[in-house]
């Protein structure tokens, strides 16, 4: 039973990593999105589109690879119209991502009520095995037994540190979110910092999205993002805005989702409305307990930039 | 310079609910309806009978309600996002209450419901204000995953242990309350329709909202709080209690929505018995500018946009989602134009705009009209 | 950045103006500035020297007026462009990112360092030692700027700017976070440093122009009032042009009515918000009918005092005593019903809300009152007579007293939140930098009133940066020094220079 928590709780862990991550760069530069929700669901509906159409054409081969395509664009173009919102319009940003929220979880919803109105199935990803680690006992099925975009997921997590730290992109988003004045009198421009941060935050969150209709569930359905979006949002203050901490983060919480699964597939006695709460009271905790991260965060998370602001 | 000031604000907003038509529009397109009948559906739908202009007055009782109590929060300097999940536990709490005294008169029985509702809807949000305040929780994030919690909670309950009885019996399993008890029901205004006394409720509520928060010393402590944190505290107001006094009671009056919908719509706990109101309030309270006399006009309005979305489901197949699409491009759209609607910048520059466009008109009508 | 490309000979300003929102903060200036010259640029808070400098390095853009360097005109759209022509500016309120390095800091503005996916950190650390060694000015590439101290960071920002090719500095009041002794260091470095450079430096204190530079120009109301050779006039004549008057600061004439004790603070121990020490074992006591004056480099513990003393912040380990009462850790409701004052040093958010209106504000601490509320009802009417009492026996300038209070000028929110601590009459007023970034005028005004409440029997603990201040209105003088009091003087025996080494650390036997 360990092994299959295990196994699974991995793959559970790839649409809040990516997610994530890109609501990392996000914060790090200064704008917390927590329309990463809508995102994602907007992800998982157009991700989903091009395997349902071309089920049965020519490129039915490369659907899925189209569909990840057309999820990361439109993550790109959501998270450019936050930006315009918040960066540009200065709007206040919870508020503001609580209305991209309810926008893309409605337009997914409409245009997939629309477009397909019924449950149907698309065939995923087949997995990878990589060659030799996979066959270590125990270890092998859990890790490296898995398709290709849960190894990208993880790749992305010290390939985000290496962007963060060592580049000169990296050091200006940081720069951004920290000291913004800063930067700019050093002829950066804080507000495309931001509007680049938010558009690679997109492509994540839309990637993290298609993972989830495309490799999960391999379908689509209104509910199923279910909030990971903002558990995503949660984990960058939990892993203090570090893509290592947020890997921990989003690790624990697929553990307990599939805790959750393992346990009714066990049979053991437990209402199914109480499991099925066991991540989000998980995140109410997480977030009590991680008081002293809040500490350490980008001092201008969530300050619009206002060169002519009197200061 | 106060009447521009005014007329200024209007149109800022004007412009943003155009924007956020014309955004909601292209939705439309995409799935082949035709934005004008919509709008023409959803915005003269309702006035073809009676039975329609209630329905618009239903809706808006619970959106008021909601819609209060996020200003209260607003305020006060804390964001209820919870107040779908609130709805929910003041539902719960109500109807547990009606259930178990059915052989209360109305007198008691009816105004204790509608506490307990207020009650549980409170208690709710109270986890989320003590969260902020005492270990400074991002209280977005704790009412986004409490609707969550909550939904689990009722769906528990409406499957479980306040199930009809009469439901198990025929086997049908809906999942559904039993009906309350008539002392715990509010009577209707008009025969026929479904609007209830709970109309009247809510607009005496919101004149005590406004007293509350401009006349007392408990709403100016809160409004200190909101508005300067640093300051107040200062100054020897209690902040971190005025937050959660004031998460409270915004959950209160989302509880007491949740209360009002069961006591006066539906007489018993159903599924998607919220449906929506929890966040359809708080682009109430936004767009009715956290004041009760904006509230009630635009919970009208918001009103109209439902009982019209709902007609063009049935008539031209438009999904129900759409007005999450319109609801979430209100909201871009309001706290966009917010930035216009405090800057003195671009007050200034409309104000000159404007004084120039009067002068050429004027030089134009001098001259006979012509350019 | 690129180094400039040829040598400022000559900076020459014509007819600059810029308006803000309700504000003209300049009004048609002009000025020059010549290789190796030193020009100060003088004026009281809100004079418009800040944006005159802002304008020229390129944050902001003029509403009229022209830039030219060598006789030919420039412009400006954004810090990059005054910065490839070798203008570099040293901001009040350093422009460095904490959690980074300082190599990190400067290869930030180096465009030539960054690579498509590589930082050149090294050719950064060497270009900072470089400048550093050829001006005297060390520095650790490496440390994090948290770590640094307010001199040491401002040495980096001196780098920075010195790395990007500056050959004009501009200095937004360099010395105010500095102790007397630093003061002279940093002016020593300027000096040496205009073998190479141009400097304009801002500044309010007349007795660094007179020390350090050549030509001096005077801002009022953000239009220039003088222009010409410092060493052609002295500070009075200098002070009388910048304030357009003969302004007398009232003095304190007395020395101290030797009341009974009314607040003390007994071997204090106070975290700050790093979690280090701020005061460590404090002791201090304020007399009925005096001033105590605070003296210190802002940043040894005056802001953790200050709310210590007024329930603000916990006290660890010590007492709070307040009219013989045991008043540690209460609360600040408790504190301000027992009668004590305070004037914050935030005006904009700690000491009014700005979208209150003014007479909301007049009320901030009183307003559950049975003056101004009956039970839990507000009396509305009695808060409009007691805001219209109070404007005009404080002379606040406002449109009405329903204005909002953060749409008032500086000096007169400060009489706003004076004319409340006043009408309470405190039997203790705290007043945290009273006076900072307000005018003359207003200046004057808040120190008659503090030696008012001395006359009627109040003590007041004036924490002050300006020396002169301290000096003319305190009876006695404490130094704080990392969190403790180094010694109290009594105000005749205090003077600059001994007051400049207590606030260095070194206490005399």
């Amino acid at each position: 039973m360990v092994y299959n928590i295990l196994s699974l709780g991995v793959p559970f862990s790839v649409a809040l990593l990516l997610a994530s991550l890109g609501e990392m760069f996000n914060q790090r530069a200064g704008v917390f999105n927590l329309g990463c929700e809508g995102i994602m669901c907007m992800g998982a509906f157009l991700g989903f589109l091009p395997p349902y159409f071309l089920k049965a054409g020519a490129l039915a081969p490369y659907a899925t690879l189209f569909g990840f395509a057309v999820a990361m664009a439109a993550g790109i173009l959501l998270g450019l119209l936050f930006a315009l919102v918040t960066v540009t319009f200065r709007a206040e940003q919870g508020i503001a991502g609580i209305g991209l929220q309810m926008f893309g979880w409605g337009v997914a919803g409409t245009l997939f009520r629309h477009f397909i109105g019924g449950v149907t199935g698309v065939p995923g990803v087949a997995a990878w095995p990589i060659p030799l680690l996979s066959r270590i006992p125990f270890l092998g099925g859990i890790l490296f037994n898995h398709n290709p975009v849960v190894y990208l997921a993880f790749l992305m997590v010290p390939a985000s540190w290496y962007i963060l730290f060592k580049t000169p992109w990296g050091l200006k988003v940081r720069a951004a979110g920290t000291e913004p004045r800063a930067a700019d009198s050093m002829g950066i421009s804080v507000n495309r910092v931001r509007y680049q941060a938010l558009m690679v935050g997109g492509a994540l969150a839309g990637l993290g999205g298609a993972y989830l209709s495309l490799c999960q569930a391999k379908m689509f359905a209104d509910d199923l993002v279910a909030g990971r979006g903002f558990i995503a949002v949660a984990l960058v203050y939990f892993g203090r805005w570090s893509p290592l901490g947020i890997l921990g983060g989003a690790l624990l919480f697929s553990l307990a989702q599939s805790l959750q699964l393992a346990i009714q597939v066990a049979g053991i006695k437990f209402p199914y409305e109480f499991a099925v709460m066991l991540p989000y009271v998980l995140v109410i905790l997480v977030l009590s307990l991680a008081r002293k991260a809040r500490m350490r965060g980008p001092s201008h998370l969530g300050i619009p930039y206002n060169r002519e602001m009197r200061y | 310079m106060n009447k521009f000031k005014l007329a200024y604000g209007a149109a800022v907003v004007l412009l943003a609910a155009l924007a956020a038509a014309a955004a909601a529009a292209l939705v439309l397109k995409a799935i082949g309806a035709s934005p004008t009948a919509t709008y023409v559906t959803i915005f003269t739908g309702p006035f073809k009978d009676i039975f329609g202009v209630t329905e618009i007055l239903v809706r808006a009782v619970p959106l008021i309600l909601v819609a209060l109590g996020i200003s209260i929060a607003f305020r006060s300097g804390i964001i209820n996002i919870g107040a779908e999940g609130q709805m929910l536990m003041g539902i719960l709490a109500a109807t547990g209450t009606a259930l178990a005294l059915p052989a209360w008169p109305k007198a008691a029985l009816l105004p204790l419901v509608l506490l307990a509702g207020a009650a549980g809807g409170g208690l709710w949000a109270g986890i989320a204000g003590t969260l902020r305040a005492r270990l400074g929780v991002n209280e977005i994030l704790s009412t986004v995953m409490l609707n969550y919690i909550a939904a689990q909670f009722y769906t528990f309950f409406l499957r479980g242990p306040m199930i009809d009885p009469g439901e198990l019996e025929t086997g049908s399993g809906t999942p559904q309350s039993m009906r309350l008890p008539n002392a715990a029901l509010l009577s209707r205004l008009v025969p026929g329709t479904r609007l209830h006394t709970g109309l009247v409720l809510a607009l005496v509520l919101c004149v005590a909202v406004y007293f509350f928060l401009w006349h007392t010393t408990w709403g100016f402590r809160l409004r200190a709080a909101g508005a300067e944190a640093k300051a107040a505290r200062y100054a020897g107001i209690h902040v971190k209690g005025s937050l959660v006094a004031a998460m409270m009671l915004s959950g209160a009056f989302a509880g007491l929505a949740g209360a009002v919908e069961v006591s006066g719509v539906h007489h018993r706990a159903i599924e998607n018995i919220s449906s929506g109101y929890g966040f359809a309030g708080i682009v109430v309270a936004l767009f009715g500018a956290l004041h009760p006399a904006g509230i009630v006009p635009a919970a009208v309005f918001f009103g109209l946009l439902l009982v019209g979305a709902d007609m063009t489901q049935r008539s031209a197949g438009v999904p129900a989602n759409m007005i999450l699409v319109l609801q979430g491009v209100l909201i871009l759209a309001i706290v966009s134009a917010k930035m216009y609607l405090n800057n003195a910048y671009a007050q200034e520059r409309a104000a000159k705009w404007f004084a120039r466009l009067r002068a050429g008109t004027g030089a134009r009508a001098k001259t006979g009209g012509q350019p | 950045m690129k180094t400039a490309a040829e040598p400022i000979t000559e900076l020459k300003l014509e007819g600059i103006t810029k308006r803000f929102p309700g504000i003209l903060a300049c009004n048609n200036v002009s000025m020059q500035v010549a290789r190796g010259e030193v020009l100060a640029l003088v004026g009281e808070n809100g004079a418009g020297k800040s944006t005159l400098m802002n304008i020229l390095a390129g944050l902001y853009q003029p509403d009229a007026g022209t830039i030219s360097l060598n006789g030919r005109e420039v412009r400006f759209p954004t810090p990059n462009d005054a910065y490839a022509r070798g203008i570099g500016m040293v901001h009040q309120n350093f422009m460095l990112v904490p959690n980074m390095t300082v190599a990190e800091n400067v290869a930030l503005g180096l465009k030539s360092l960054h690579h498509f996916m590589n930082l050149d950190l090294k050719e950064a650390r060497r270009r900072i030692l470089e400048v550093s060694a050829h001006h005297e000015l060390p520095v650790n590439p490496d440390a994090y700027v948290w770590q640094l101290s307010v001199g040491e960071q401002q040495r980096v920002e001196l780098i920075k700017t010195l790395c990007f090719g500056a050959q004009l500095l501009i200095l937004d009041e360099p010395t105010s976070a500095l102790t007397p002794q630093e003061t002279d260091d940093l002016i020593d470095r300027l000096k040496r440093m205009t073998a190479e450079l141009s400097i304009i430096f801002i500044s309010h204190k007349l007795n660094e122009v007179k020390a350090l530079s050549d030509r001096v120009a005077i801002l009022r109301h953000g239009a220039v009032v003088f222009n010409g050779r410092t060493a052609d006039h002295s500070p009075a004549e200098l002070a009388a042009l910048m304030t357009g008057r003969e302004i007398h600061l009232p003095r304190n004439e007395g020395v101290g009515l030797g009341g009974p004790a009314i607040l003390e603070a007994r071997d204090l121990k106070v975290r700050g918000d790093r979690g280090h020490l701020a005061l460590d074992g404090l002791e201090l006591r304020l007399h009925a009918g005096e001033i105590l004056g605070l003296a210190g480099v802002s940043g040894n513990g005056q802001r953790e005092l200050a709310e210590a003393l007024t329930g603000l912040r916990r006290v660890e380990s010590g007492r709070v005593q307040f009219l013989d009462r045991d008043m540690t850790n209460r609360t600040p409701a408790a504190m301000i019903a027992a009668g004590l004052g305070y004037i914050p040093e935030d005006r904009h958010h700690e000491g009014i809300v700005p979208k209150f209106s003014v007479k909301e504000n007049l009320v901030l601490k009183d307003f559950h009152t049975a003056k101004f509320s009956r039970s839990v009802l507000l009396r509305l009417g009695a808060i409009s007579r007691n805001a219209e009492t109070l404007k005009q026996a404080f002379d606040i300038r406002c449109a009405s007293t329903a204005a909002a209070g953060g749409s008032l000028s500086g000096g007169n929110i400060q009489k706003v939140i004076l004319a409340r601590e006043l009408a309470r009459e405190p039997k203790a007023l705290v007043a945290v930098y009273p006076t900072r970034g307000v005018d003359m005028g207003a200046q004057e005004f808040i120190h008659a009133q503090l030696l008012g409440r001395r006359r009627a029997g109040g003590g007041v603990l004036l924490i002050s940066e300006e020396l002169e201040e301290i000096m003319n209105l305190s009876d006695r003088i404490a130094v704080i020094y990392k969190g403790r009091i180094l010694k109290v003087l009594s105000s005749l025996e205090a003077t600059r220079e001994k007051l400049g080494l207590l606030m260095a650390g070194v206490a005399d036997e």
